[in-house]
């Protein structure tokens, strides 16, 4: 299976009180609350971080995409992913991604994704979510009732303009525009680099994944065990299309907590999960539902499950303490794993099997956990589970990794030594 | 309460419902956000004296079709297709917030299709000093609050009635809401200042005094718009009143004083 390092960079130092002062993390938190030159030292940490899990053998290393947000500081993942194009040698860049309908035109993502590709001699892998309400709709000021439409249009013409070998006007509903034909054009270009889908949990998404032939990938903070119906739901829905249960057809994200013993992990994340479910999640519910985001079919759904819901008792206590904020229910709940690495190992191996999801997203830092416990949380996963979870899926093939040039094509980055420069 | 009747327009290959009940000339009413899920006591005191005839604009209740509206242009037609398909071309009318931005557009692109013209805070400007409220961006307990001054007659407004399918109702209830952004995100502002000026019909501007979406000053900013008259020598006053205890959806708060200011105004 492939194991894959995430960073959502979130701001490390909300204050104690954010959650009574402030309505929200997403779309209106105060400008106040954040200092541009802490924000230096937490970027330089991140990307530090990012580039040590490449190190250390993790088979991808992952950004996404946020606006206005107090946990996730990268409204251009395309900024992180083209420095680690430099600093990381063999591992897959995964965006995760760019929302389509955000970029005016479109061809922008064509185009950067392109430099990324180029850059790192061809290990990126594309992501395209059409992005959360509060980063499209609110903070990008999107119409929700136009949003998904303009995404599919805007996927269509990315995919277009990577693939079509001539100069071709797109006539779409929504972009027009007289020349496409992006330069640069991606390394992966057969037919073009690997396209994954994070999404929640809609009937449809799943359909058009299986039919694109893309990775279908659910980034929920909830862990696997609230995520064992989505993704139950997903291999129904492609058992009914007659597609195999290839485990690399999925995605998933996962927080994780390693350390000697599980006191010591509990001593050790308690802080930074508590952080991360209690501040970073602080979201304001108006900036949940902007009226047309979620589909009519999906509502549909939503409404129907929460009448048959509302009759188990136990789905909807369970559903309550999806909002859990202290360390004993966020363990419980499986929204982090924590233990030594034998019981973690035997919980990845478990969350790999129950959800069989061949693409583990892990958060292995989150929420204020400094670069000290996140790279010591990092190495001992990369030295004493990965070796012991690695095998898992080996009897099938993950068409859907990058493809990129052999090792000896590839350009030779020569390290950076300031003390030379300085001195020449 | 008797029951209004029910017939359909097409627009654009889609079912828009028309809501007709009364006697006397006709007159026209395009709702606010919400649209009209019932008939409304408001409309029961129009219908004394007029013939109303009240159409669902694309994605109200009892009307579908938003989804194939992409710009103003496209929203704009498609009312227009409605006024005529509903017999309201030259016809006095009303409209109320969302509705009212579209009445506004017909007697400005379409002066022949309005008599005289009734706008109850009526959407379609923003003015940066005092911002409109975000009406797609409120929780479900605050939002009643906004829009009229007695939040009940909100809830009232939306409220399934008994036998209404309890899946489709709440999905018909978020389209009128999805249908209103589709027309209005993120400001409300569709740049009708360009065209008010355009307007000839004699226009009444009634303003709920509580309004807590649109502050009532915009009821100045409107007439003053109006008044500026593009093509000189067009003519009838253009009147400002103020609904004392009404919020946004000010003929949902006082039903009897904005009829009846309605239909001096039309008389």
């Amino acid at each position: 299976m492939k194991l894959m390092w995430f960073h959502l960079m979130p701001y490390t130092e909300l204050p104690e009180d954010f959650n009574r002062k402030h309505p929200s993390v997403w779309v209106d938190i105060h400008s106040s609350l954040f200092d541009p030159r802490r924000a230096h030292h937490m970027y330089n940490d991140f990307m530090d971080e990012l580039e040590y899990a490449a190190e250390l053998g993790y088979d991808a290393v992952c950004v996404n995409e946020h606006h206005s947000n107090g946990y996730g500081l990268m409204p251009s993942p395309n900024l992180i992913a083209s420095s680690l194009a430099r600093r990381t040698t063999d591992t897959a860049l995964c965006v995760m991604g760019n929302s389509l309908a955000l970029y005016n035109p479109p061809t922008r993502v064509a185009e950067e994704f392109a430099m990324i590709d180029c850059i790192s001699g061809g290990r990126l892998i594309a992501g395209f979510p059409v992005g959360s309400p509060m980063d499209t709709c609110y903070a990008y000021g999107q119409n929700p009732s136009l949003l998904r439409e303009r995404y599919l249009e805007a996927h269509d013409l990315v995919k277009r303009a990577w693939t079509e070998k001539d100069t071709f006007a797109f006539n779409g509903r929504y972009n027009q525009q007289r020349y496409v034909n992006i330069w640069p054009r991606p390394i992966q270009n057969d037919p073009h680099p690997p396209i994954w889908i994070p999404g929640g949990g809609s009937v449809e998404t799943w359909r058009w994944c299986a039919e694109m032939d893309y990775v279908y990938c659910y980034l929920s903070y909830y862990g696997y065990k609230a995520g064992l119906t989505t993704m139950q739901g997903f291999w129904n829905e492609m058992e009914k299309l007659g597609k195999d249960r290839n485990p690399y057809r999925a995605g998933f994200l996962q927080f994780v907590g390693v350390a000697e013993s599980r006191q010591q992990a509990l001593d050790l994340y308690t802080e930074p999960a508590e952080y991360f479910y209690g501040r970073c999640l602080h979201v304001d519910a108006r900036y949940a539902t902007p009226p047309g985001y979620t589909t009519e079919a999906t509502q549909r759904a939503g409404i129907q499950s929460m009448v048959s819901k509302a009759a188990n008792t136990a789905s909807y206590s369970s559903k309550l303490s999806m909002k859990a904020t202290n360390m004993k229910d966020i363990v419980d709940g499986g929204y982090v794993i924590v233990g030594s690495p034998d019981e973690v190992v035997e919980q990845i191996r478990h969350v790999a099997k129950s959800l069989n999801v061949g693409h583990l997203m892990l958060l292995l830092q989150y929420g204020n956990m400094s670069k000290d416990t996140t790279k010591y949380n990092t190495r001992l996963f990369a030295e004493k589970v990965m070796p012991k979870v690695k095998d898992l899926f080996g009897e099938w093939e993950d068409k859907w990794w990058p493809k990129p040039m052999a090792k000896g094509q590839r350009a030779a980055v020569p390290a950076f030594r300031p003390q030379t420069a300085a001195a020449e | 309460m008797s029951e209004p009747m029910t017939t359909t327009v097409d627009v654009n290959g889609h079912p828009c419902r028309v809501w007709t009940k009364g006697k006397g000339p006709k007159l026209g009413f395009l709702a606010g956000l919400g649209g009209l899920p019932r008939w409304l006591p408001f409309l029961d005191r129009l219908a004394e004296s007029r013939t109303v005839v009240a159409p669902s604009l694309p994605g109200y209740p009892g009307a579908t079709g938003h989804t194939e509206l992409d710009t103003h242009l496209d929203w704009v037609l498609a009312v227009r297709q409605i006024v005529e398909k509903a017999g309201l071309a030259g016809a006095d009318l009303v409209g109320a917030s969302v509705g009212g931005a579209f009445a506004a557009e017909m007697a400005a692109i379409f002066p022949g299709h309005v008599g005289k013209l009734a706008l109850i805070a009526p959407f379609g400007l923003f003015d940066d000093k005092e911002p409109a409220a975000d009406p797609w961006a409120q929780r479900k307990d605050v939002l009643p609050g906004l829009l009229c001054a007695d939040p009940a007659n909100w809830t009232d407004l939306v409220a399934a009635p008994e036998g209404a399918n309890s899946v489709e109702w709440p999905i018909e209830m978020t389209r009128a809401s999805e249908a209103a952004a589709r027309a209005f995100w993120p400001l409300g502002n569709t740049r009708l200042e360009k065209r008010l000026g355009l307007i000839a019909a004699p226009t009444l501007i009634l303003w709920g005094d509580r309004d807590a979406i649109l502050p009532p000053s915009y009821a100045g900013k409107f007439a003053q718009g109006i008044n500026k008259r593009i093509n000189k020598g067009l003519n009838g006053p253009t009147r400002v009143e103020t609904v004392p205890n009404a919020g946004h959806l000010a003929y949902l708060d006082q039903p009897d004083a904005v009829a009846r200011a309605v239909l001096a105004h039309f008389a």
